[in-house]
C-alpha cells in the first residue's frame, strides 16, 4: 500500500479532529465490533481520532472476535441486560437484527432524537438499501462493505499466452481463459472464497434474478427462497461440470480456497474485494482486479452486485446522553475524510458519494487502478428488488445448508437441479422456523 | 524382559521411535513454521527445517503481533495462568470436602447429592452457555478472574475420584482416629490430606491442563482485553475475516501458549500416573 | 492386583466406620453443590426449559410451543445423519486413540532403557487444546497449502477434505486421536508395569508364545483400565472435540463430520436459534446419562470378580 496515499488520508482525517481534550465528565460508548489484525488497528484509529476530536464522548472499540462471536456476544449481553452501545454485525444477521424490534434503536430514529443532521441519500444506493427498510430509513449504519470481483494472476495470463490487460468478462470468457491456462500446465483455471454469497447470492443479483420471493426477503417475514431458478441452475451445474477438465476447482467452504490462488495454483479466483490486503500479503506475483463476470445471454446482467461485510446497529436500553454521543460517532463515520481513510486503507469501499468523489478528485484510481471496480459494480445500476440485497432470518444455517448441497453436487452425488431444490426446501424449512420467533 | 532377542529389542526401538516422529510431527511443523516468513509459508511445499526468523517472528509475537489482538503475551500468560490455577485449586478444594462429607458421614441426600454432581457436570459448558452467561452477568462476575473461573470449578470426575480413594483407605485408620477422640476435621487434616497427595498432584495435571485450555468461556465472558487469555489471543488471531491470517506469529504464539500445560505435564508425569491408577497404599 | 478396582470405577462398597455430625457433612459439600445449583441446574434447567419454547434470539417474543423443537430436530433428515456421523466418529476415536496406545505402550513396557525418556516424549500432546490441535491439523492437511497434502498429491493420491468426505473425517478422526494417544497411553504403561513379571515369566516357561501371553494374561489384567479409558474416550469424543471440528471442517462436507455438540454449537451460538439448540441440549443429555447408567450397571457387574 502506498503510504503516501494513505498518509493524506489519515492527515484529512486528523484536520477534523481537533486537539481539545478531555477534562469533565467523559461519556463512554462501547462499541463492539468484529476485526482483528491489521483492520483491527485502523478500527481502533478511528475510535481514537474521534475521541481526540471532541471531549464530551468516548468510543471504546473492543475487538470481540469473529463475526458469529461477535453477535452471540452481543446477543448474550443484551438478554442480560449488558448491551454495548454499538454492535456490529454481519450483513447476514440483518434480518435477526432488524427482526429485535425492541432490541435496537434504528439509526434515521437515532440521528433525529439526537437532533444530529442526517441526510440518508448521502450514501451509495446499494450499501443503504441493504440496511433499509422498503420505504427507505436506514436501520443501521453500513460500515465495512465490499463486494465480490474476479481477482486474476498476471503472470499465469503471461504464461498461457492471454493478455493480462485483458480480463475475461464473462463466464463463457472464464471457461476459455481456464482452459488455456490448464493447457499451460496449470492445474486449476480458477477457484472462488466465499461460493455461496458469489455464486448464488450476488450470482442473482448481477443477474437481476430473484433470490427468494418478497423483495428477497424484504416484504415480509413469509418470504420464500427461489435460488434454484433456471439461471442459478445452468451456473452451478456449469462449475460442476468444469471440474472435469479442471476449468473450476472447489477450494472449500469461506475464503479457505485463498490459498489457491495466494500460491498461484490457481490463477483466476473470485473473492471479496476485501481480498486485497490478503493477496498483497501473501502473493509473489503480480495480480489484478476486475469485475464479476456474467452470462451475456440472461437479460440485464450484469445488473448491480450486493455486498458483503457488516454495519453498526445501536443497542437498546442506553440514556439519551449517551444515545448523543452514539449519534455524533456515527456522523463522524459518515464524515468523507474518514470513509475515504478507511477506504484506502481497506479493500472495503466508501459509503458515502461525497467520499468516492474525493478519491475521485485526489486522483486515487489513477494510482491504484481497480480500486474503484466495486463501487462500479455496486452503483452501476439503480438497485431492483432483486439486486439491493437479502434479508432472511437464520441466513447463517441456510448459507451451511447451501455450501453442503453445493458440496454433493460438486462430488457428483446431485446434479445442480437436485442440490439446490433441497438446499431451497432446507432454506425454507429455517425461514418457516424464524417466522414463527417473529410473531 | 522374558525373550531378549536382539532383533525384537530394536524392533521396538524401532517402533517407539516411529510413534515419537508421529505424534511429535503436527507440533515439529508448528515450529518450523514459527521460524519462516509468512510468504514462505504460503508457497508450498513449506520447509522441513526451521528458517532464520526465530528471534524475529517470537519477538514480534510477545509484542507487536499481539498488539493488534488488544493485550500482550505476558498479560495473556498470567491471566491464562490464574485462571488454570484457580480452576485447578478450586476444584480440588470443594471436591475433596464433598467427597469426604459423601465417603464419611451418613447424612440425608447424600446419595442425592452425589447422584447430582455426578450426572450434571457431564454436559460441557458449550451446550448451556447462553443461560450460564446471564448468571453470571446477574452475578457481576463478567470480565474477572471469577467469572473466569468459578464457573467451571464444579467437578464431578475430581468428586468421584476423591471418592474411589477414600473408599480404598482401611477403616482402621478413621476407627483409630475416632478412638483418639480426633474430630473428624483433625482426621481429614492430618491423615486424609497427606495420604491423597499423589492423587491431588494427578488431578492437578489433569484440571490445569483443563483450565488452561478453557477457550469459548472466556471468550464470551470477557469484553476487556486485560483479561484475555492465551486461547483467546490465538483464536482473535485465526479470526482476521478477510485480512490473511498471520502463521507465523499464529504458530510462534501457539508455541509459547503450549509451554506451561507441556511443562506441567513433562515435570509431573510420574505423579500423574500414579495418582490416577494406584489405590492400595 | 495389577489393575484391580481402580479408582474411577472402583467398588461401591459403603464405608463402616463414619463420624457423626449432623451439620458438619452439610458444610462440607455446600460449596461443591452452590457452584453446581448455580452454575450447572439452574442453567441447565433453563436450556429445558427453552427446548419448549419458541423464542427470538432477543428473547424478545416467547412462546410455548409444546414439543415443536423436538419435532423439527427428528423430522430433519440432516439432524439424524448428524447421530450417525457422531457414532462413527466416537468409536473410531476411541479405537483409534486405544489401540495405537495399548501397541505403543507394550513396546514401551518392553523397553529396558529409555522407557521414561519414551514416555516424556510420547505423552506431551496431551497438554495441547483440542482447538489448538486443530489449527495444527488444518495446517498440515489445507487442501490447498498443507504440507501433507503436498506431500500426497507427490505420491499420486488426491487430498481435497474440503469435498471428499470420507477423507475429511478420516481427519478429524486423526486429529482427535492424536492428543487421546498420549493420555492412553500413560494409563496402559502403568498398567502394564503394575503386573508382576513373574507371573509373565511363569507362563513364558510354560512355552506360551509372547502373543498368546498378551492375550491369556496381559489383556484380561489391562480390562479394567481398558474399560475406564474407553468410557474417557468415548466422553472426550462427544464433547470435547467440537473445537476440532470447528477448526478443520465446520461439520462438512456436506455434514460428513456434522457431529452433535457441533450441530448444537453451530445452531446455538452461531445461529443464535436458542429452542432448536436448547432441544438438542435436551437430547444430548438423555444421550449423556443413559451411557452413564450404562456404565454403572457395567461396572457393577464387573467389579465382583
Amino acid at each position: 500500500m502506498n503510504f503516501k496515499q494513505s498518509a493524506m488520508c489519515a492527515a484529512a482525517a486528523a484536520l477534523v479532529v481537533g486537539t481539545a481534550s478531555s477534562a469533565g465528565a467523559v461519556t463512554e460508548i462501547q462499541w463492539w465490533h468484529a476485526h482483528g489484525g491489521a483492520l483491527g488497528e485502523r478500527v481502533n484509529e478511528i475510535a481514537d481520532n474521534f475521541n481526540r476530536s471532541q471531549s464530551d464522548y468516548k468510543v471504546s472499540a473492543i475487538y470481540k472476535g469473529s463475526y458469529p462471536e461477535t453477535m452471540t456476544a452481543g446477543v448474550a449481553a443484551f438478554r442480560a441486560g449488558k448491551a454495548p452501545h454499538i454492535l456490529q454485525v454481519y450483513e447476514v444477521g440483518t434480518a435477526l437484527m432488524m427482526g429485535a424490534k425492541g432490541a435496537v434503536v434504528p439509526i434515521y430514529q437515532l440521528m433525529a432524537d439526537a437532533k444530529v443532521p442526517f441526510d440518508p441519500e448521502a450514501y451509495l444506493p446499494a450499501v443503504k438499501g441493504y440496511y433499509s427498510t422498503t420505504d427507505g430509513k436506514m436501520l443501521s449504519m453500513p460500515f465495512a462493505s465490499s463486494t465480490p470481483v474476479l481477482w486474476f494472476n498476471k503472470d499465469a495470463f503471461k504464461k498461457a499466452g492471454l493478455d493480462p490487460n485483458a480480463p475475461p468478462k464473462t463466464w463463457p470468457e472464464v471457461g476459455e481463459a481456464g482452459k488455456k491456462l490448464v493447457a499451460a500446465g496449470y492445474t486449476c483455471g480458477f477457484s472462488t472464497a466465499w461460493i455461496t454469497w458469489i455464486h448464488l447470492e450476488n450470482f442473482s443479483a448481477w443477474h437481476n434474478v430473484p433470490f427468494g420471493t418478497q423483495e428477497n426477503g424484504f416484504a415480509g417475514f413469509n418470504a420464500e427462497y427461489t435460488f434454484n431458478g433456471p439461471a442459478q441452475v445452468k451456473h452451478i451445474q456449469q462449475l460442476a461440470d468444469w471440474q472435469k477438465d479442471k476449468v473450476f476447482v472447489y477450494g472449500g467452504r469461506d475464503n479457505l480456497g485463498n490459498a489457491k490462488f495466494v500460491s498461484g495454483e490457481c490463477p483466476m479466483y473470485t473473492e471479496s474485494s476485501a481480498g486485497y490486503a490478503s493477496f498483497k500479503a501473501g502473493a509473489k506475483f503480480e495480480f489484478g482486479v476486475s469485475t464479476l463476470p456474467y452470462w451475456p445471454d440472461v437479460q440485464g446482467a450484469p445488473q448491480n452486485t450486493i455486498i458483503g461485510g457488516n454495519s453498526l446497529w445501536v443497542m437498546a436500553g442506553h440514556k439519551p446522553a449517551e444515545y448523543k454521543g452514539v449519534a455524533e460517532f456515527m456522523r463522524f463515520l459518515s464524515l468523507p475524510m474518514v470513509q475515504a481513510y478507511w477506504h484506502a486503507y481497506t479493500g472495503y469501499v466508501p459509503i458515502t458519494t461525497a467520499a468516492y468523489d474525493m478519491m475521485k478528485s485526489v486522483k486515487f484510481y489513477n494510482d491504484y487502478p481497480g480500486r474503484d471496480i466495486p463501487i462500479l459494480e455496486l452503483g452501476g445500476k439503480a438497485p431492483t428488488a432483486n439486486s439491493k440485497g437479502l434479508r432472511f432470518g437464520y441466513l447463517p444455517q441456510a448459507r451451511d445448508a447451501m455450501y453442503e448441497e453445493l458440496e454433493n453436487i460438486f462430488t457428483a452425488k446431485k446434479t445442480a437441479k437436485e442440490g439446490l431444490d433441497n438446499a431451497v426446501k432446507r432454506g425454507n424449512e429455517l425461514l418457516r422456523k424464524f417466522e414463527k420467533e417473529q410473531n | 524382559m522374558v525373550e531378549n532377542r536382539r532383533w525384537l529389542t530394536v524392533l521396538t526401538h524401532a517402533i517407539l521411535l516411529m510413534g515419537v516422529l508421529v505424534l511429535a510431527f503436527p507440533i515439529w511443523v508448528a515450529f518450523v513454521a514459527s521460524t519462516h516468513q509468512l510468504q514462505t509459508l504460503l508457497q508450498p511445499p513449506m520447509p522441513l527445517l526451521p528458517g532464520g526468523h526465530f528471534f524475529e517472528n517470537y519477538y514480534k509475537a510477545l509484542t507487536e503481533g499481539a498488539r493488534a489482538v488488544g493485550a500482550p503475551v505476558w498479560l495473556m500468560m498470567a491471566n491464562s495462568l490464574v485462571m488454570a490455577l484457580g480452576i485447578t485449586f478450586g476444584k480440588i478444594v470443594i471436591s475433596m470436602l464433598a467427597a469426604f462429607a459423601i465417603v464419611y458421614f451418613r447424612f440425608r441426600f447424600r446419595i442425592f447429592f452425589f447422584w447430582m454432581i455426578f450426572i450434571t457436570l457431564m454436559l460441557p459448558v458449550e451446550v448451556r452457555i447462553l443461560p450460564t452467561y446471564k448468571v453470571v452477568s446477574d452475578l457481576g462476575m463478567l470480565d474477572n478472574y471469577f467469572g473466569l473461573t468459578i464457573p467451571l470449578i464444579a467437578s464431578a470426575t475430581a468428586t468421584f475420584l476423591f471418592r474411589q480413594f477414600f473408599m480404598t483407605v482401611p477403616d482402621e485408620l478413621s476407627e483409630a482416629a475416632r478412638v483418639d477422640g480426633a474430630g473428624p476435621m483433625r482426621f481429614f487434616k492430618d491423615i486424609l490430606f497427606p495420604m491423597s497427595r499423589t492423587n491431588i498432584a494427578a488431578l492437578f495435571v489433569i484440571l490445569f491442563i483443563y483450565g488452561w485450555n478453557q477457550y469459548l468461556w472466556p471468550l464470551l465472558i470477557t469484553t476487556d482485553e486485560s483479561m484475555y487469555t492465551m486461547l483467546i489471543g490465538i483464536n482473535r488471531m485465526l479470526a482476521v475475516g478477510d485480512d490473511q491470517a498471520e502463521w507465523h506469529i499464529i504458530m510462534a504464539t501457539t508455541m509459547l501458549a503450549m509451554l506451561p500445560p507441556v511443562a506441567v505435564v513433562v515435570l509431573m508425569q510420574k505423579l500423574f500416573v500414579q495418582g490416577m491408577t494406584e489405590t492400595e497404599k | 492386583m495389577a489393575g484391580g478396582p481402580h479408582p474411577l470405577l472402583g467398588s461401591s462398597v459403603e464405608k463402616r466406620v463414619t463420624f457423626n455430625n449432623r451439620v458438619l457433612p452439610y458444610l462440607l459439600v455446600a460449596p461443591q453443590i452452590a457452584v453446581t445449583l448455580v452454575f450447572f441446574i439452574w442453567p441447565a434447567s433453563q436450556a429445558v426449559f427453552q427446548s419448549v419454547l419458541i423464542q427470538d434470539a432477543f428473547g424478545l417474543s416467547t412462546r410455548f410451543a409444546w414439543f415443536d423443537n423436538f419435532i423439527y430436530l427428528f423430522d430433519n433428515a440432516e439432524y439424524l445423519q448428524s447421530m450417525k456421523v457422531t457414532a462413527v466418529f466416537s468409536i473410531a476415536v476411541a479405537l483409534l486413540a486405544l489401540v495405537s496406545a495399548l501397541f505403543l505402550a507394550v513396546q514401551a513396557d518392553r523397553v529396558i532403557k529409555g522407557a521414561t525418556t519414551y514416555k516424556t516424549l510420547l505423552i506431551w500432546p496431551y497438554a495441547v487444546a483440542p482447538a489448538v490441535a486443530g489449527v495444527l491439523f488444518l495446517f498440515l492437511f489445507n487442501p490447498n497449502v498443507g504440507l501433507l497434502v503436498y506431500a500426497l498429491r507427490a505420491v499420486g493420491y488426491g487430498w481435497n477434505h474440503a469435498l471428499n468426505g470420507d477423507q475429511a473425517m478420516g481427519l478429524v478422526i486423526v486429529a482427535a486421536a492424536w492428543r487421546q494417544i498420549s493420555y492412553n497411553f500413560l494409563f496402559f504403561l502403568a498398567g502394564l508395569q503394575a503386573i508382576p513379571k513373574s507371573l509373565i515369566e511363569a507362563a513364558a516357561i510354560d512355552g506360551a508364545g509372547s502373543v498368546r501371553r498378551f492375550w491369556t494374561i496381559v489383556f484380561p489384567l489391562l480390562t479394567p483400565t481398558s474399560f475406564f479409558l474407553l468410557v474417557m474416550n468415548i466422553v472426550y469424543a462427544f464433547f470435547e472435540t467440537f473445537g476440532i471440528i470447528h477448526q478443520v471442517t465446520k461439520g462438512g462436507p456436506a455434514g460428513s463430520t456434522n457431529i452433535l455438540v457441533y450441530n448444537v454449537f453451530r445452531d446455538g451460538f452461531l445461529g443464535l436459534d436458542l429452542g432448536g439448540s436448547a432441544a438438542q441440549s435436551v437430547v444430548l443429555m438423555v444421550i449423556v446419562i443413559s451411557l452413564t447408567v450404562i456404565q454403572f450397571r457395567y461396572i457393577e457387574r464387573r467389579v465382583n470378580y
